[in-house]
């Protein structure tokens, strides 16, 4: 495929899972897209969203055919800087191209169509994965017939930005990470973990923190004078080792950047003829105590909604769990959830 | 329609299911926006005080303010902003100088507990008190034009002095 810079990449693979049956007109199919971290593995055993995606659940396996497809540039599955470049036989290391969320998209809409499918009932994803509904919403208005954008925004904030360029500066100054050629020897496992622990402050909250960990101090304090202490230095410290089991980090640095170029409002396009002609219904949540992507950044989506006339539904959810809210207040997401898609796919029903 | 205050969409699924209006709402409570989108409504939450700046002027037929003019902070700027976006506004409020509101205050020295304003000094969420006679007045002032008004109290309207009688006033503006 070609990507926005111009640059040519493949073959191009892309892992994702479904869950429940597609059904004869094709017209119950729900497209999951995951945050910076997560995978094609929505739900069933360790699934990231599995208090939301089964059987009666908010996005209900028994009435939708859900998709959760995982994204170019990463490492679960798809084809990303550790997969093997062609030219090579090596793996891309930072040879891979500049991919952004548009790329990601993209190669999504091959995977729809691989799968025979037209148009979707509902496009549903947190952060990054709203940043990717905000896209299709764009780019594919037409396939698109209902949005859910949770917890996310129209453009990356220099805030935003400034977070995620220091988990990449910690991978950079790894001296294993070797310019991103490390694959076969030692990987930049200190750098990563850090870029990770720096990721973790920025989703939870002053009050989720203080009330996860207090102040209190580890009992098996760790034996040096700056070993993990305190709870919360070790909550990091094993987020961050454990990311490494399970994250590349180079995929770290491509798929940053991407969420860093994301401006929905690149090119001529402004708040108000942003979702001009869009005929999708749109849910926007946010939640009150996210400071990562705080709701008036939800609200901006709203009011581009609005000023094209969209149909829409902004609800703020209060919480204190954070950013992490949008994968924690699942009993509250799946009440708006469940009712809106019922409205949906009421109408299409009624209106196909 | 653009229901302000639209609580938990009673009003506006009437208006959809019996009326066949295209209508959305905005409200501040969250556990009043899952009520309404339970009843599959379009709604908004947001504080109506910060201004309705992302609506063209007259972007709709009617903007209903029901039952909210007396409880948000700035009711003189939201119902210009009211009559900006809409190209009609109807507005409801209960009429605080209602003869029972005034016998309690008179004979019994007591702030008024009535049947349209069930509470007491320490709950209340009204912010304003006005009568109908004060909002005529502010509408001399502020040059809206009253298209047309109904009075109402238990049992039926209200024709014969409103101000006195009705417990709530209703009033299309333009």
């Amino acid at each position: 495929m070609v990507l926005e810079s111009g640059e040519k990449l493949g073959p191009v693979t892309l892992a994702y899972e479904t869950y429940g049956e597609l059904n004869a007109h094709k017209s119950n199919v729900i497209l999951v897209l995951h945050a910076l971290s997560g995978d094609a593995h929505a739900t069933g055993a360790n699934g990231w969203w599995g208090s939301l995606i089964g059987p009666s659940k908010g996005l209900d396996t028994n009435k939708y055919f859900v998709i959760c497809s995982n994204v170019i540039g990463g490492c679960r599955g798809s084809t990303g800087p550790a997969s093997t470049n062609p030219k090579t036989g090596k793996p891309y290391g930072t040879y891979f191209p500049l991919i952004t969320i548009g790329d990601m998209v993209h190669a999504q809409t091959h995977l729809i169509d691989h799968l025979g499918i037209e148009k979707l009932l509902a496009v549903i994803g947190g952060s990054m994965g709203g940043m990717q509904v905000l896209q299709w919403m764009v780019a594919y208005p037409e396939r698109t017939q209902s949005a859910i954008p949770i917890a996310t925004t129209l453009k990356h904030t220099p805030q935003q930005i400034a977070f995620n360029e220091v988990g990449r500066q910690a991978i950079i100054a790894d001296p294993d990470w070797k310019n991103g050629h490390y694959y076969g020897s030692a990987v930049p496992a200190k750098g990563l973990a850090v870029a990770r622990m720096i990721g973790h402050i920025t989703y939870m909250s002053d009050a989720s923190m203080a009330e996860k960990f207090g102040r209190r101090v580890r009992e098996d304090k760790e034996p040096f004078k700056f070993g993990a202490e305190f709870e919360v230095e070790g909550y990091l410290q094993y987020q961050g080792d454990n990311f490494v089991k399970r994250f590349d980090a180079n995929s770290y640095l491509y798929i940053t950047k991407a969420i860093d170029y994301f401006n929905i409002l690149n090119g001529n396009k402004n708040l108000a003829n942003l979702f001009k002609g869009l005929k999708a219904k749109v849910l926007v949540i946010a939640f009150k105590s996210d400071w990562l992507y705080p709701s008036y950044q939800s609200q901006d989506i709203v009011k581009a909604c609005k000023l094209a006339g969209v149909d829409t539904t902004y609800c703020e959810i209060n919480s204190t769990y954070g950013h992490d809210a949008f994968l924690l207040e699942t009993e509250q997401e799946t009440q708006l959830i469940k009712h809106f898609l019922n409205t949906v796919s009421n109408n299409h029903d009624g209106g196909a | 329609m653009l229901d302000l205050g639209c609580g938990d969409g009673e009003l506006l699924s009437r208006l959809i299911n019996e009326k066949q209006v295209h209508a959305q709402g905005i409200e501040l409570s969250e556990t009043a926006i899952h009520q309404c989108v339970a009843q599959g409504l379009s709604v908004f939450q947001q504080d109506i005080d910060t201004g309705l700046s992302e609506y063209a002027a007259n972007s709709f037929d009617y903007v209903i303010l029901n039952q909210t003019l007396q409880q948000i902070k700035k009711p003189d700027f939201a119902l210009k902003e009211a009559l900006r976006v809409g190209k009609k506004v109807i507005v409801g409020f209960p009429n605080f100088v209602q003869a029972s509101a005034r016998f309690q205050i008179f004979f019994k020295g007591r702030v008024p507990v009535t049947k349209a304003l069930p509470y007491e000094w320490y709950n209340t969420p009204n912010l304003h008190f006005l009568g109908i006679a004060d909002f005529k007045e502010y509408c001399k002032k502020r040059d809206i034009h009253i298209e047309d008004a109904a009075f109402i109290r238990k049992g039926g309207k209200v024709t014969l002095f409103p101000n006195m009688f009705a417990e709530i006033g209703l009033f299309l503006l333009s």
